[in-house]
């Protein structure tokens, strides 16, 4: 509860957070796409806040962060090693798929998303790269986008309860592995969950603290589509993680802002 | 967490909070009213626990055996959530979330005053955050909150089992329905402080309902289906997680005069059961796992996420089907158990068929001469006209489907009835195949092999004779009149 608390839900309207950098060149794009700006209309939705979010451009990784990517930053950052990481910070499974504190071990997931990584230690690797985690409303706004010649619909949805029907491979595939949706962005669903940098935003608003709103069938009294199971098993799943959490099936990926670049 | 406890507190706590909210704020608040509140309860329900134990779980039909020691104790219970593929009927795979890695989940049995750590944890492997919500438990969610966890994972809670009864468990993470249409549930009991009555069996049963994309039957791995599970229609409606888990080999077993007491849960998600035994009486039944005690009961209802505790005395051995009596569910789909009772056969409970004889029924205003038999009524032959013109309507109603209203038939499906040499070659006219029809035979019809299968249908001598006349002498065939004569005289071989 207390890391919870420590964490400060943002709207990205009102103001840019710290650690944003500043776009300098092209070079820094490599791997990133422009997620072109819009509305947004929030899963879940209560009394006195906006039923229409509007999201500005960004942005975003092409590919989850995969285990050799990690590998590099951990290198550069020792503290960040498997057995380094103060345990407040990244829980006991951290790394857990790697052979050693700088070694992968396995080649076959190399190019894979790294997974076992807590908000911590994700959040330190956007900084490091002079990135910053996605915002939930930037990524779900990403996420929501379809599949390269397929419209916005349920089939998306069909997609992703599908991955959600089938359990988790031993070895997880590479990145680039599922399908490439409409902005250019791969795997938005389908390989692993990712992280964001408001991920426990829902839960902290309102005068429930600490109580669920997911936890009940009256969870659904605040959403605004009952049929979107995909998103709320992705709320559900969020809301179960605290930031020092590492996850077998929870990985990342970067975003970066574009307004500085127009005031450049 | 303290605003929650100072919203059901006296004044003076209210009061005592301010003196000391620059200080301990949360505990004192706890304290005090914990303490306001055990001026209310009664003393059992916070009666001193006595030493902690693990109690044995025990998944479907199996029953934990009860604890002798009556005193509250603290109950550990650790339940492992794991999603795994596993078999839902004959070459039909789900995806499972299960607690305990089958569905039902584990029995847990406590005992009225236990106080029940619980310790939730979420395989690694798995994808999904889940929860628990006992409905055992006095609290909010049920428990859900306090366990939502995510893979790799483990929650902890306690609760203290204030009523005694049978109650559903279930996972409570969002969306509801779909964990629950998945398989995550279970049976939880807590026996009164005085026990439950001896028997000589029990049982755990759990009925559920399954959504798939596929129709009920077809195989290979099925998805969740969300549309077919808000509409409410299931392809499949089972017992303990599968279709056949408790038939044949794997019935449950009592002998001749067992009471046999059955703790039934019905996870739902959606449909209300109508908990039937074929060929038993329900003597005692709890009705909804709660104390009330109903006698003589031959179909007890069972909620959605409720329970009931039966019971009745086996007097008779043989095989007892379980069911849904909503029976297209037992029937059609899977809502079917079976209980194998053995031993010795009373006659004075149940005689068996004593006899099997003809049947006449009487004759009306003729009451007279009970069992004098009708006259025969005789089947006037008709002409050709009048056959051909019943032929061509019978024929369209009983035989289009297949045949085709151009007595062409289906290639590579239903053999031609035009120009066939298969038809206009038999002796009989083809009287002998609308007689009996045709039981997956390999016949040649004008050169072309087929794998006939006709069913034979419930058609009068009459009607014979005029489809027969129709179609010997439509699309190009040309014969005689089939006569009622013929027909009888074929049937009468």
């Amino acid at each position: 509860m207390f890391i919870v608390c420590a964490l400060v839900p943002r709207n990205h309207q009102d103001h840019l957070p710290s650690g944003r950098g500043v776009i300098n060149s092209g070079s820094c794009l490599a791997g990133m796409i422009k997620v072109p700006g819009g509305s947004y209309h929030p899963f879940l939705h209560r009394k006195g806040q906006p039923a229409v979010v509007k999201v500005y451009p960004f942005y975003l990784d092409v590919n989850a962060v995969t285990n050799e990517d990690f590998l590099a930053f951990v290198r550069a950052n020792p503290v960040w090693a498997r057995s380094r990481a103060p345990r407040l910070f990244a829980d006991a499974g951290y790394l857990k798929q790697w052979a050693g504190d700088f070694e992968i071990g396995d080649d076959k997931i190399k190019n894979s998303p790294v997974i076992n990584v807590s908000w911590f230690a994700a959040n330190a690797y956007a900084r490091w790269k002079g990135k910053r985690l996605p915002a939930l409303s930037e990524w779900e706004y990403a996420a929501a986008a379809p599949p390269v010649g397929m419209n916005r619909g349920p089939q998306l949805t069909r997609i992703i309860l599908g991955w959600y029907d089938r359990p988790n491979p031993t070895v997880l595939p590479q990145v680039q592995s599922t399908y490439k949706n409409i902005y250019g962005l791969y795997d938005m669903h389908g390989l692993v969950w990712e992280w964001v940098e408001d991920f426990n935003g829902v839960i902290i608003q309102g005068e429930n603290r600490g109580i669920s709103n997911f936890s009940c069938a009256a969870g659904s009294l605040n959403s605004i589509n009952k049929k979107d199971y995909a998103s709320f098993m992705r709320f559900a799943f969020r809301e179960g993680l605290q930031a020092r959490y590492t996850v077998r099936s929870l990985g990342f990926r970067c975003a970066k802002d574009c307004e500085r670049e127009m005031l450049l | 967490m303290k605003v929650v406890y100072l919203n059901h507190c006296s004044s003076q706590a209210i009061f005592l909070r301010r003196m000391l909210l620059f200080l301990v704020p949360v505990c004192i608040s706890f304290t005090a009213c914990i303490q306001h509140a055990k001026t209310d309860a009664p003393q059992s329900d916070t009666a001193a626990i006595t030493g902690e134990y693990s109690p044995a779980l025990t998944f479907a039909p199996n029953v934990p055996e009860a604890r002798n020691n009556m005193t509250p104790k603290k109950v550990i219970v650790e339940i492992e959530v794991v999603e795994k593929i596993m078999k839902l009927d004959d070459g039909v795979d789900y995806t499972f979330w299960t607690f305990g890695g089958k569905v039902p989940g584990p029995f847990i049995r406590v005992q009225e005053g236990d106080e029940v750590e619980l310790h939730l944890s979420n395989n690694a492997n798995n994808k999904m955050p889940h929860n628990i919500d006992l409905h055992a438990v006095n609290g909010p969610g049920g428990g859900a909150a306090a366990t939502l966890t995510v893979p790799g994972h483990t929650s902890v809670f306690s609760f203290r089992a204030l009523n005694p009864g049978l109650y559903v468990y279930h996972c409570a993470t969002a969306p509801v329905g779909m964990h629950i249409a998945n398989g995550m549930y279970g049976l939880i009991l807590v026996t009164p402080k005085e026990g439950l009555p001896n028997v000589d069996k029990e049982f755990y049963i759990m009925q559920s309902e399954f959504y798939t994309k596929g129709k009920n039957g077809e195989p290979g791995l099925q998805p969740f289906d969300m549309d077919k599970a808000i509409k409410e229609q299931p392809e499949y409606v089972v017992f303990n997680g599968s279709v056949g888990s408790t038939t044949g080999t794997n019935a449950l077993q009592a002998k001749v005069g067992d009471r046999v007491r059955i703790y039934v849960g019905n996870a739902g998600p959606n449909l209300t059961s109508s908990f039937h035994i074929i060929g038993q009486i329900f003597d005692k039944v709890y009705n909804e796992g709660g104390s009330e005690i109903n006698r003589n009961v031959g179909t007890t209802l069972i909620p959605s996420g409720g329970t009931a505790i039966v019971e009745f005395v086996c007097r008779e051995p043989g095989t007892y089907s379980i069911v849904d009596h909503s029976i297209f569910r037992a029937f059609n789909q899977g809502a079917m158990a079976q209980l194998v009772v053995t031993g010795s056969a009373d006659k004075n409970i149940y005689s068996g068929k004593i006899a099997d004889e003809f049947y006449y029924p009487p004759i009306p205003n003729d009451t007279g001469s009970k069992n004098k038999l009708a006259p025969v009524p005789v089947i006037p032959e008709l002409s050709f006209a009048d056959r051909f013109k019943n032929g061509h309507v019978l024929f369209e109603s009983n035989c289009g489907a297949c045949h085709q209203s151009t007595g062409l038939g289906v290639p590579g499906s239903f053999p031609p009835l035009a120009k066939s040499d298969f038809l206009m070659g038999r002796k009989d006219m083809g009287m002998g195949i609308l007689l009996h029809g045709i039981n997956n035979e390999s016949i040649t019809v004008n050169g072309k092999h087929f794998q006939g299968v006709m069913p034979q249908l419930p058609l009068a001598d009459d009607q014979i004779a005029s489809i027969l006349t129709y179609v010997r002498n439509s699309w190009g065939n040309k014969s005689a009149i089939v006569k009622v004569s013929d027909v009888k005289n074929m049937r009468n071989q």
